[in-house]
This record gives structure tokens, sequence and C-alpha cells, in this order.
């Protein structure tokens, strides 16, 4: 038995590596099965057409905390987290209002909206200070708590009351469940400045900026922006997770699919490849899509009957599409200085235009009046694009998985209509035009494995988050079934490039006993 | 999809059977079983019971909620459903089944009729639709509401296999406790099964609700020549306490119907642990029954004779006369073939023990003044009132 795996991970993104390494690293042999060519799954790069190259679906990312950094070693295995990233939010008449750090410019922007962001941002980043005992511990069960459960609450309690204070703490517990819209239109006067934050509220949610919760949501954002600022992802972070799992003795193997995952009465004993092979385990570890996890691998006839209800009640429709243009010279936008288009773009003048644009895929729709984020790779690595050439990376909200007009036959349509939108911020942008991709929230489930293609395995709301993520009976990483525990962004405290689902489950994995 | 838009006016249904037994109640003491017209009281009670302990009772059946559940996975959706091990049931038999929620907590008791290779008939007390269809996700299986499509009745009692003899029904003879026979009346389909809640021998019968008044008419032409009573929930009641069947949302509540934590029961406390069986294979609740196998029981409900005669009600059990409260009575009666007082109560087990003594401490009136007594219970294991010519193959001729 000296052979038989520890632990196996499915999924070679980065919360399936991070998990890995913290479980090798404690001793476990430690099999990690991708089914893609490569490490990273979201965060990996991908190439289009001919001799370009674009990071996938995570293009804008915080760097990963102090904590996954020390205890994985990532700095010393490569891993570098790129320069910071101004953001630019578009506006052809007035021109762009610039956000960087605590500090808002723009012409025709207030004084006193300058002074409102500092102030505004330095709160909410306390906030998500706040909220950081939370984030960074798997969610307390109220009901029979654990020890560790018990802390967790007390550090949540204390940093709330005490490292707020008395007056942000009331503030904080009044804004904590609203929308981001109330909470802005409070704050500032200007439209471009209002419409930059709340993007980063809704961004990869099936929200609005009147969606009750999106004040939490860009909390949860911002709990990154505490380890820096976003910048342009690169292949640095999972090619270092690679080398530090690796280093701690962990293997990984690339096209390698899991079918399903084996079970002995009611406990995971290992996975079933694609082949037909079988690899025995004494713990297997789920860091792709719960509802995949659940529906697929272990199958709903495996499970008790209101828990496998519960999983086909996940929310969890993506709506976030992304466009890969390759382009035979560098756009020049609007308003845009020659030495800014390879910071972060946003085109979302205003917060009602971005609610109107969630308005339409609610229906299974598309608006005609889009949302964008923008950034052009190949400014910042020339390797990305042919000689002269630039590829640009652009995520588009709101696309709805279920168009109801089908995918398949309307996204020639769709396409041009986006690049229509592009264009009025960057006239002669479809001159340079050579190849094009647009990946729908169908093709990110084909291509992903996300269920219905969202980027966060399941919602961000409230009632699929802390002790609800991804549902009860699995919120602790662990699962009605034995020894199959769950380590992706579909866990607490979910999407977003920090690892901390990967890491939290290691460490409950740890705690129950996985290491012995 | 018809509806019948002034539906409110007429809040209960009439079942097949209803114009031939409507006459037939003497006390128009109605009751509403699942939203159909029957009867509490169709003449007396002791009556009533007396018909099925010691003659022939027909009971109206067709309120009980009925499923038809089939398709190449019905086997293992019923696998996955119930907690017994079903490997043994085939086409033509019945087995009495129970079903759980997650947390291993009874949610519906029931029959399971095996029909044919890949159909079953599930009968149940409550509604159970949302639950069936609930639980199918990720099977090949149908389920659909027959409660009103398949008419039913009860006939029980010793004199029944002849009575339905008698009436026309052939092929009864071999018809061992538990099987279903397709047989006819005059002609008629009629699905019979060897299936009963009172305790005695008995019949259960399935029929096309075209049929239902001529299978009637044909029971009730022999009425001279046997003693055949009509009788209604109250007799039903008796009878069932008398044979120790559980009555689930009466004696314990159903698990996805109560709100406050702790009030649910599992298959264990309420007396069904030989009805789950953990090695089957994987079932709902089984994770959390296996866990509760392992732990000392917590509660059971008992079967208690009460000493004396005085009727005891609704009444609270204590660990001997004086004692610490342990527990309550759910269901009582008097058994006049027994002479006894009869109960199931609710205990709480003390150090993973049933109390001893038990005593029952309860209010009576006398010429309408209240008294309280206190009465020792003795608790059974068994049936009460299980007569031998209840299984016997085949069963005495009258």
């Amino acid at each position: 038995m000296t052979d038989r795996f520890d632990a196996v991970v499915i999924g070679a993104g980065h919360n399936g590596l991070v998990c890995a390494s913290y479980l090798a690293r404690a001793g476990m042999k430690v099999l990690v099965c991708e089914a893609g060519a490569g490490p990273g799954g979201m965060a990996a790069p991908r190439d289009f057409g001919t001799g370009y190259r674009v990071p996938s679906l995570a293009h804008v990312a915080c760097p990963v905390s102090e904590i996954l950094r020390r205890d994985l070693d990532l700095d010393r295995h490569g891993y570098s987290s790129g320069d910071p990233l101004k953001t630019l939010a578009l506006d052809t008449v007035n021109g762009p209002v610039t956000l960087s750090g605590d500090t808002a410019s723009g012409r025709s922007l207030g004084a006193a909206d300058i002074a409102a962001y500092r102030d505004f941002r330095g709160r909410y980043l306390d906030f998500a200070s706040a909220l950081a005992p939370l984030f960074e511990n798997k969610p307390p069960r109220l009901k029979n708590m654990a020890p560790g459960d018990t802390k967790t609450l007390a550090k949540l309690g204390w940093k709330v009351r005490f490292g707020l204070g008395r007056d942000s703490m009331y503030e904080f517990l009044r804004v904590a469940a609203i929308n981001i819209y109330d909470v802005l239109n409070e704050t500032f006067d200007d439209e471009r400045l209002k419409a930059a934050i709340a993007f980063d509220a809704v961004i990869g949610s099936a929200m609005g900026p009147r969606t009750p919760g999106t004040v939490l949501t860009w909390l949860a954002r911002l709990a990154g922006e505490r380890n820096g600022a976003a910048a342009l992802t690169s292949a640095s972070l999972p090619a270092a997770l690679v080398a530090s799992a690796e280093a701690a003795g962990a293997e990984i193997r690339f096209g390698c699919p899991v079918a399903r995952i084996l079970l002995d009465d009611d406990r995971a004993t290992g996975v079933e490849l694609a082949g037909g092979d079988s690899i025995p385990a004494r713990l297997v570890v789920s860091a792709v899509d719960p509802r995949a996890t659940f529906r697929r691998l272990v199958g709903a006839a495996r499970l008790d009957a209101m828990f496998a209800h519960r999983v086909t009640q996940i929310r969890g429709a993506g709506v976030v599409g992304k466009l890969h243009l390759g382009l035979t010279g560098l756009p020049e936008f609007s308003g845009v200085e020659a030495s800014e288009p390879g910071q972060r773009l946003l085109i979302a003048p205003s917060m009602r235009h971005i609610e109107r644009a969630f308005n339409f895929s609610k229906y299974g729709e598309c608006s005609e009046q889009p949302v964008f984020e923008i950034t052009i790779p190949s400014l910042a690595d020339a390797t990305l694009a042919p000689d002269g050439h630039h590829v640009m990376s652009i995520n588009v909200a709101y696309l709805p998985y279920h168009l109801k007009a089908g995918w398949d036959q309307h996204k020639p349509r769709i396409v041009d209509a986006l690049v229509a939108g592009l264009s009025a911020y960057a006239p002669g942008l479809d001159a340079l035009i050579t190849e094009h991709e647009l990946l729908s929230p169908a093709d990110i489930e084909h291509e992903y494995g996300a269920v219905e293609g969202h980027w966060h395995h399941g919602e961000m709301s409230i009632h699929q988050s802390f002790m609800l993520r991804p549902l009860y009976g699995a919120a602790q990483y662990d699962t009605p079934v034995d020894n199959l525990f769950l380590a992706s962004a579909g866990s607490h405290p979910g999407g977003g490039l920090t690892g901390l689902p990967g890491r939290n489950a290691a460490q409950r994995i740890l705690e129950m006993g996985g290491a012995s | 999809m018809n509806i019948d838009h002034l539906h409110f006016q007429k809040p209960l249904a009439h079942s097949p059977f209803y114009e031939c037994y409507a006459g037939l109640s003497k006390t128009e003491n109605w009751a509403s079983w699942n939203s159909y017209k029957v009867p509490r009281i169709a003449d007396k009670l002791s009556t009533e019971y007396f018909a099925v302990r010691s003659g022939c009772s027909v009971m109206d059946l067709t309120p009980m909620e009925k499923y038809r559940i089939e398709g190449p996975d019905a086997r293992a959706y019923l696998d996955r459903l119930v907690t017994r091990d079903l490997s043994k049931l085939r086409p033509g038999r019945v087995t009495y089944v129970v079903w759980c929620n997650d947390d291993g907590k009874v949610i519906d008791d029931g029959t399971l009729f095996q029909l044919d290779e890949e159909a079953y008939r599930l009968c149940a007390q409550h509604h159970q639709l949302d639950w069936l269809l609930l639980s199918a996700d990720g099977f090949d299986v149908d389920i659909s509401l027959e409660t009103h499509d398949v008419a039913a009745l009860a006939v029980q009692g010793p004199t029944s296999y002849s009575v339905l003899k008698a009436a026309g029904i052939d092929g009864l003879e071999d018809l061992k406790p538990f099987d279903i026979g397709s047989l006819t009346c005059h002609g008629m389909p009629v699905v019979v099964s060897r299936t009963g809640y009172t305790g005695d021998l008995g019949y259960e019968l399935w029929i096309d609700p075209a049929h239902a008044a001529a299978l009637w008419d044909a029971i009730f032409a022999v009425r001279g020549l046997y003693d055949i009573h009509l009788i209604g929930l109250d007799a039903l009641e008796m009878v069932r306490i008398e044979a120790g069947f559980i009555m689930p949302g009466f004696d314990f509540n159903c698990a996805e119907m109560t709100i406050r934590d702790g009030y649910a029961r599992s298959p264990y406390e309420v007396g069904l642990g030989w009805v789950v069986h953990l090695d089957k294979g994987h079932f709902t609740g089984r994770k959390a029954l296996r866990i509760e196998k392992e732990e000392p029981p917590r509660r059971r409900l008992t079967k208690l004779v009460v000493d004396g005669n005085k009727p005891v009600g609704e009444a609270f059990i204590y660990a001997g006369k004086n004692g610490k409260q342990v527990g309550e009575i759910k269901c009582t009666t008097w058994s006049p073939i027994l002479k006894a007082n009869l109960a199931i109560a609710d205990i709480d087990y003390i150090g993973g023990q049933l109390p001893d003594p038990l005593w029952a401490r309860f209010d009576y009136q006398r010429e309408l003044k209240w008294r309280t007594a206190w009465a020792e219970c003795h608790p059974r294991t068994k049936p009460f009132y299980s007569p031998e010519h209840r299984s016997k193959t085949p069963p005495d001729r009258f």
C-alpha cells in the first residue's frame, strides 16, 4: 500500500495547486489530476489565432496574500505579482477618470469627489480587514460549533467592534448587506467614478449595482487589494504553484481528466480517470465546481435526496464573456494618453448603464450597450503577439449563459456588436483586427468545467456565502461523502485569484486528521 | 386539464364508493380523510369494531395516498428512497417500508407493491409527491399520483376470505400474506392484496373507479349470509392500536413537517429499526442512522398495557409513581377483545434503558368531576393482538 496516494486533488487550477501544496507540505503523498494541458485553469495563458496569447479568463487580479507567499514559498518559486494597474473609466465627452490606489483624478472631477474617494476607500479597506478572519478561516458553523469556529467568530466580532471603532462599526453593519448603488450615490457625484467602483462590485456576478449584497462583493474584491493593487495576471502564479507543489513532493498529471469519484459505501476511495484507470487514494479533494463535483463526479443517486436537491438549487449562471482580439497595431482610445492604454480601461459610463446592461441578461438577452473591461497585455509582454502586433483581452458583461437566441447561432452577430461598441471608444479598431475569439459563458463551461460558465463556481450572493457556500451541508470543505473535500472557488471565501479556498480546505483536511 | 372552478363549494370529495355507503350511515358522523368524505362512525363503534375482530368489515381505502413509480431505474430509485433492503421483493409481493430525510428522521411509512418488473405502487399516510419527485433527480423513473385514479376497499376480519369468495372472487386461497393477485369478480378485473391495517385476516381490493360500485354490490350481496359492516376511522383506530401499528403524523411527527429542532423521530425511535438495513447500499438518511445506531437509545415509541379500566386518554408517563416525567402517551384505546387499556407512548430512555417501572398519571371524569389517578404501565414488544387465523393460508372457511 506504500504507493497509494494519501490525496488525489481534482483540477490544477490555482486553488487545487494551493491545496495540494499545503497537503504535500504536511507530509501527504498527493496527486493532482488536471484535465487540461497545463496548470492554472481560468488563470492559465491561452493561445488563439496565429501567434496570439492572452491570460485566459482572469486577466486582472490582485496579488495573492502574504500568508500564501510565505507558506508556499511562492516568491522563491518565481511568483511576481506584476506592475500595479491604474483603472481608467472612459468617457468620450469628458475624458476618463483615473483611479490609482486611493487617488482619483480626471478632467472635471470635483474636489469633493476626490476627497470623498480617499476617505471612502480607506474606510472600506478597513471593513475588508475586519472581514479578514472570516475569509482566512473555514466559515464557522452556527450550530454545534467547533472551538475553531468560536475563535473565528470571536476574532471577527473583535475586529468589527474594536478594529473599526463604534462609528465605523455602525456604518459597516448598515451597508454590509445593501447595494452599492445606494452607497455610491450617497457618497459621490461623478457618474464615471461611481460606475468604476460599481463595476468592481458586480463583475463576474449576475448582479447589477442595485442588487442587494453588492457592497459585500465589493468588499470581497477589496480584501484582495489589501495584498496590493490589481495587476495583469501572468503565467508566474500557476508556474510558481506547480513548482512549489512539486518541491513539496506532490505529483501533477496534465491531460488526465477524472470521470468520477470512486465510492465504497459512503466513503470516497479514489478517482476513475476518463480512460478507465482507477487511482485509489485515502481522500479526494475536488477543486472543480461543486455542482460538477456532486452531480457529475459523485452522482445524485449516491447522495441523500435533500442534499442532492440543494445542489441543483445552487445559483450561478455566468454572465461574463471574454473577447480576445488580435490586432495589427495599437488602438487609440479617445481621451486616453498615449502612455496609458496599457492600464485597465473600463467602458461603463454610469451605474444606470451597468444596471440596464444587467437587465437584459435577466431575460436571456444581450444589451446593445454592454460593459467592457479592457487590457492590452502585449504592451507589458511583447511575446504575447507577433512583432508589432497587439492582443486585447476584454471582459464583457452581461452575456447570459442562457442566451434565449442560442449561442451557436448568434455569436457572430454578438461579436460584431461588441466590436462596434468598442469602436465607439477606440475609433478605427475594427480595421486593426486580424483574429478574434469570443468565449461565451457556454464556452467557459465547456472549456473550464465551470457549470453554467460562472467564474466563481456559484454566485457570491449573501445566501451562498460563508456558512452557506457552496451549500448547507458542505460549507466547511468536508462533504456528506466521507473523505471527499471541496477546494474550489465554489467554497468559502469564493472566487478571485486568492487561493484561500484551497488553503482553507487543506487546513480543514489536516485538522480532521487527513495527514494520518 | 379540466379544472372545476367551483371546487370550493364542495370541499370534501366523494370517493367512487360514496354513493354505495352514503345510505348506510346511520349516524351521519363523517370525517375528512385526505379531503374525502368518509365515515368516522357509520353505525355503532362496537358493532364496527367487532366486525373487524369477529366478522367482516368493509372500509373505503380510496383516500389513501397512492403513487405509481415506474421506469428502468424504479428499483434503484426505491432502494435509495427507503431504509429497507428490497432485494427479496418481487413482482406480486408487498412490503412495508419507511423513508427518511437526510437527517435520518422518518418522513412517512407505507406499503410498497411491486406490480411488475419495473412498476410499483407506494401507499402512504401523507402526501408525498414533493419528496418522491425531489428524490427522483438522477434516476430514470416516472412518478405519478394515482390516489384519485384507483378505487380501493379494505375487507378485513376473520370471515373476509369467505365473504370475498362468496362475492365471486376466485383464486384467493393461494394468496399468502403480502401477496398480490390479479383476479376477477364477475368478470371485472380486480387486484387483491392480502394486506391491511387491522392485524386481522384481511384483503385490500384495488379496482378501476368505473367498477367500484359493482364490486361493492357484489360484496354486500352476500350480507345476509355473513355479518358485513361498513366501518369508519374510529374503529380502525382501535384495531390498529391492538395490532401495534403506528401512525406517522399522530404517534410521532413526520420529519419534513416539524418546525422545532428535535421533534422529528428516527425509525429506531419509533420502533421501526427492523426495517432499517444499513448495509444494503446507499439510501437517504443512512449516514445519520449509522451514527445514531452507535449511540445508546435516547427514546422509543413503546407499546404499553395500562393497569385498570379507566380511560387513560392523553397522559404523561413517569419513571415510577410520583417519579420523573419521562414520556407521554400518543394514542390509547380500550381493547374489548383483550379487556385491557392499551397505549403507545413516546418514552425517554435513561442511561440507554427503558425506565422501570413506568406509571401513567392521568385525569378522568366521574359524573363530570375530574379526578387524577395513577396506573402502572407494562411495556410490550410484540403486537397486543395477533391472532393465528390472520396468517393462515388458505384461511379458515366460514
